[in-house]
């Protein structure tokens, strides 16, 4: 499928990603923990000329100018949350990876638990349903007599006997 | 004279198609037997003509015959033999037309193979086959004909997009494609047993070797792209949560799905009709994937907009199959007879649970690739659904799934034992706590999840070897005895087996990779040593060479692990003239599962360079888990049960048609 992305690539260098690395030597921060604090902000903000990557990954101008603001603000002693609300408000909500959770929002984030408590609940609605009305009929099924129980006990007997030499 | 063979042989197709779609099924409602048999020699002939078609454009690329429009822009006399038949699907029109080659090898592999299908099954199934075959003929011939001339031919060729200028190329779309259209066999299956109303057991053993063959191929061809990616791309990512990825992401979910409740259905003849439903969708959503990359929607809701013919089309293909075949699901599922009580706690309880985590891991990635399609038409607010968001909410649903895995197939069908399948797991839990434990203390101070993960890994891989153990009584038997058990053991059980560890094994290799990565990022001179993971990389120098279609700047590394030289890594850069754009050739060294990764930046004036060296630990891993769980699925496409033609015709159809 990278492939295929590839064929969706002919357009986005076009418009300038180049697909090598992003984050240049120039860039790097002096300090390693503000450092790498910046780099997983970089993984959250969207290159907002790129098809899906974020300014971690891309080598466009403006991902750099990106990645530069966000060590900007780290310096001047934003915290991560700081530094994601102003580029939302330069920016608008197009520039997180991860959209917040909000009306319009609501949809994208509640399906999956929705989706999976739903087929859940449908799962044991479904079940306790055929167990109760075929019911008893069915545990006596189900349920081995006494009888067979016997005979199974002896050909699992037989069928174990060859490898047990003793 | 080649190009308009190779686009009549198309035309030929479409009428053969379209007999196909409608004269067998006029058979089956008359009872004719000649007429059903009408979809045999159609679909074979259709392969012909399609085979024709494609032979003749791979023809035109070979001989670089600029005179026809697709040859001019996609490639270039001075290309590589290799790469100019590669570029015969590099682009659209050629791609859409190996999607049609491919879909007709399917149609005439049910033709040639499928003799001991009952005739009316047969006869359907290829009906069907030929309606989607019509609809992608036309969509060929009205908005992507790849035999189209230049009224002036050009001298020179304008090019193969560098990027895709590399052997993974060559071989994973039609890999990808294996996948996705190997998929319409079981649509056409779903779709031909709603319309006789009629479905049994003998349907799924049909139908679990078709949607096996396409589940291997999609399983290689995400694992290719993705390992393609990781090289090619240049900054060692290895997948990115793309809107294109997720395309063929959301069918391998659905159709994992569909083999696992199949597997219910041919054993215990329950769960028929969600099986019809997940036929279905699985297919569904390959075409929706076609219809993601083929429009253009992607890139923008405005490219889109802007050049509609082609979207529009695939569109209405798709509205026309989905909305078509779920119509019909509707209309007819409820003919069709539930049967095979079981118990929650059983093995096909285990494989309901694998079923509802899939489907809803798979609803997850549907919307978070196409909500933001959504909002932007629907409120013309645009956000953005990546890595993050997919990592939050997908994760989480593949660790229930996993920690299930091991159970599944411990249990007994009907009715299973959960307790006892617990306690023949001790041994794969203890393995799991230790691995907690190493992990954690070999890391200590990093990531406290990492080192579950790898438990869960663990777990899942001892699981699946627990199985055979127990199957095979090693340990409790003499070893003789097992060793002769471990040959009369069905293959699909080893095939199991396989396929559940590769899971683990992959899993393993992510959480390797994204948790203890290391990088070194900076601007060498030559002579200068750069430290990661304990190796030193030396750069010798920078040299500049002639390749047959683009410069190339070549570094030169010496790689050192305690002062003992290891090897040379030669990492590049190449500038293609004809498309004045460039591609990172990443410098791999392979050290067990673990790789060295370099790749170049730009060179300044005074001689140095920018690189970004990674130690990616235990990296390969990531893709021998795929390569496993297709080894897998191979070892149980063997099995005597799903052999393809094996050899039981007579009596197997004749079951069929008593089976109403």
């Amino acid at each position: 499928m990278k492939a295929l992305l590839a064929w969706a690539f002919a357009a986005f260098l076009l418009i300038g990603c180049p697909a090598a690395y992003a984050v240049q030597p120039d860039e790097i921060m002096a300090d390693p923990g503000k450092e790498a604090r910046a780099r997983d902000l970089s993984r959250e903000l969207r290159c907002m000329v790129c098809q899906n990557q974020s300014i971690d990954d891309s080598e466009a101008p403006l991902a750099r100018d990106l990645r530069l603001l966000v060590r900007e603000r780290i310096a001047a002693g934003d915290s991560n949350t700081q530094v994601i609300d102003f580029l939302v408000a330069r920016y608008g909500e197009f520039v997180l990876l991860r959209p917040r959770f909000n009306p319009h929002t609501l949809v994208l984030w509640l399906l999956p638990p929705l989706a999976l408590g739903g087929g859940g609940l449908a799962l044991w609605i479904y079940s306790r349903r055929r167990s109760k009305f075929p019911g008893t009929r069915d545990e006596g099924l189900l349920k081995l007599t006494a009888e067979e129980e016997a005979r199974l006990e002896r050909l699992i007997a037989k069928e174990t006997s060859p490898e047990k030499p003793a | 004279m080649i190009a308009e063979a190779g686009h009549y042989a198309l035309v030929l197709a479409l009428a053969l198609s379209l007999i196909q779609s409608t004269v067998p099924i006029a058979g089956a409602r008359w009872g004719d037997v000649a007429l059903m048999n009408v979809a045999r020699s159609t679909a074979l002939a259709q392969l012909l003509f399609v085979a024709v078609s494609f032979t003749a454009l791979v023809m035109l690329h070979v001989g670089s015959d600029f005179s026809v429009a697709n040859v001019f822009e996609n490639s270039h006399s001075t290309k590589p033999l290799l790469y100019k038949i590669t570029g015969v699907w590099g682009n659209h029109e050629g791609s859409m037309l190996l999607w049609v080659a491919i879909l007709a090898l399917f149609g005439g592999l049910v033709a040639a193979f499928g003799n001991n299908l009952p005739l009316s099954l047969r006869a359907h199934v290829l009906a069907v086959q030929g309606w989607i075959a019509a609809a992608f003929y036309l969509f060929i011939l009205m908005t992507s004909n790849p035999f189209l001339r230049i009224a002036t031919p050009p001298i020179e060729g304008r090019d193969l997009n560098p990027v895709l200028q590399d052997i993974g190329l060559a071989v994973h779309p039609p890999m990808l494609y294996l996948g996705y259209v190997g998929f319409s066999i079981s649509f056409s299956f779903a779709v031909a047993a709603l319309l006789e109303g009629r479905i049994d057991a003998a349907w799924a053993r049909w139908v679990r070797p078709w949607t096996l063959v396409a589940w291997i191929f999609l399983t290689l061809g995400i694992a290719m792209g993705s390992y393609w990616a990781y090289y090619e791309l240049g900054w060692g990512g290895w997948w990115f949560w793309d809107p294109v990825e997720n395309a063929s992401l959301m069918p391998w979910l659905a159709g994992t799905a569909l083999l696992h409740s199949a597997v219910v259905m041919e054993k215990r003849n329950a769960l028929k009709v969600w099986t019809i439903l997940l036929s279905i969708l699985t297919f569904s959503l390959s075409l929706l994937g076609t219809f993601l990359v083929r429009s253009g929607v992607l890139t923008s809701v405005h490219a889109f907009a802007t050049d509609p013919t082609r979207g529009v089309f695939i569109l209405l293909i798709l509205c026309f199959f989905i909305g078509g075949s779920l119509t019909l699901y509707a209309w007819r599922a409820s003919t069709l007879k539930q049967g095979g009580l079981f118990a929650p706690i059983s093995r096909e309880g285990a494989l309901v649970l694998n079923n509802l985590f899939l489907t809803t891991a798979c609803a997850t990635v549907f919307v978070g690739t196409l909500y933001p399609l959504a909002l932007e038409v629907l409120t013309g607010d645009k956000i953005s659904v990546g890595a993050p968001f997919f990592n939050l909410t997908f994760g989480p649903l593949f660790v229930p799934l996993m920690m299930a895995m091991s159970f599944g197939p411990l249990l007994a069908w009907k009715r299973g034992d959960l307790l006892g399948a617990a306690q023949r797991l001790t041994a794969a839990g203890i393995a799991a706590l230790v691995a907690i434990a190493v992990a954690y203390a070999w890391t200590y101070g990093g990531s406290t999840f990492a080192p579950l993960a790898i438990g869960l890994a663990i777990f899942v891989i001892a699981g699946a070897m627990t199985d055979l153990a127990e199957r095979t009584a090693l340990f409790r038997a003499p070893f003789a005895t097992a060793m002769q058990r471990a040959r009369g053991l069905p293959r699909a059980t080893w095939g199991t087996a396989f396929a559940h560890a590769g899971v683990g094994v992959a899993l393993i290799g992510i959480v390797c990779e994204t948790t203890w990565n290391s990088e070194y990022i900076g601007t060498l001179k030559p002579n200068e040593v750069a430290r990661v993971a304990g190796y030193e990389l030396k750069l010798d120098g920078v040299t500049q060479r002639q390749g047959p279609n683009y410069r190339e700047m070549i570094a030169q590394f010496t790689v050192r692990l305690d002062g003992e030289k290891l090897s040379v890594m030669t990492p590049s850069k190449r500038n293609f003239t004809t498309r004045g754009s460039s591609t990172t050739e990443a410098a791999l060294l392979t050290r067990g599962a673990s790789q060295l990764y370099i790749s170049l930046g730009e060179s300044t004036n005074e001689g140095a360079v920018a690189v970004r060296i990674y130690h990616k630990p235990l990296v390969l891993l990531i893709w021998w888990g795929p390569v496993l769980m297709a080894f897998g699925g191979m070892l149980s496409l063997s099995d005597r049960r799903l052999r393809v033609g094996a050899p039981k015709p007579a009596k197997a159809s004749r079951a069929l048609q008593a089976a109403e």
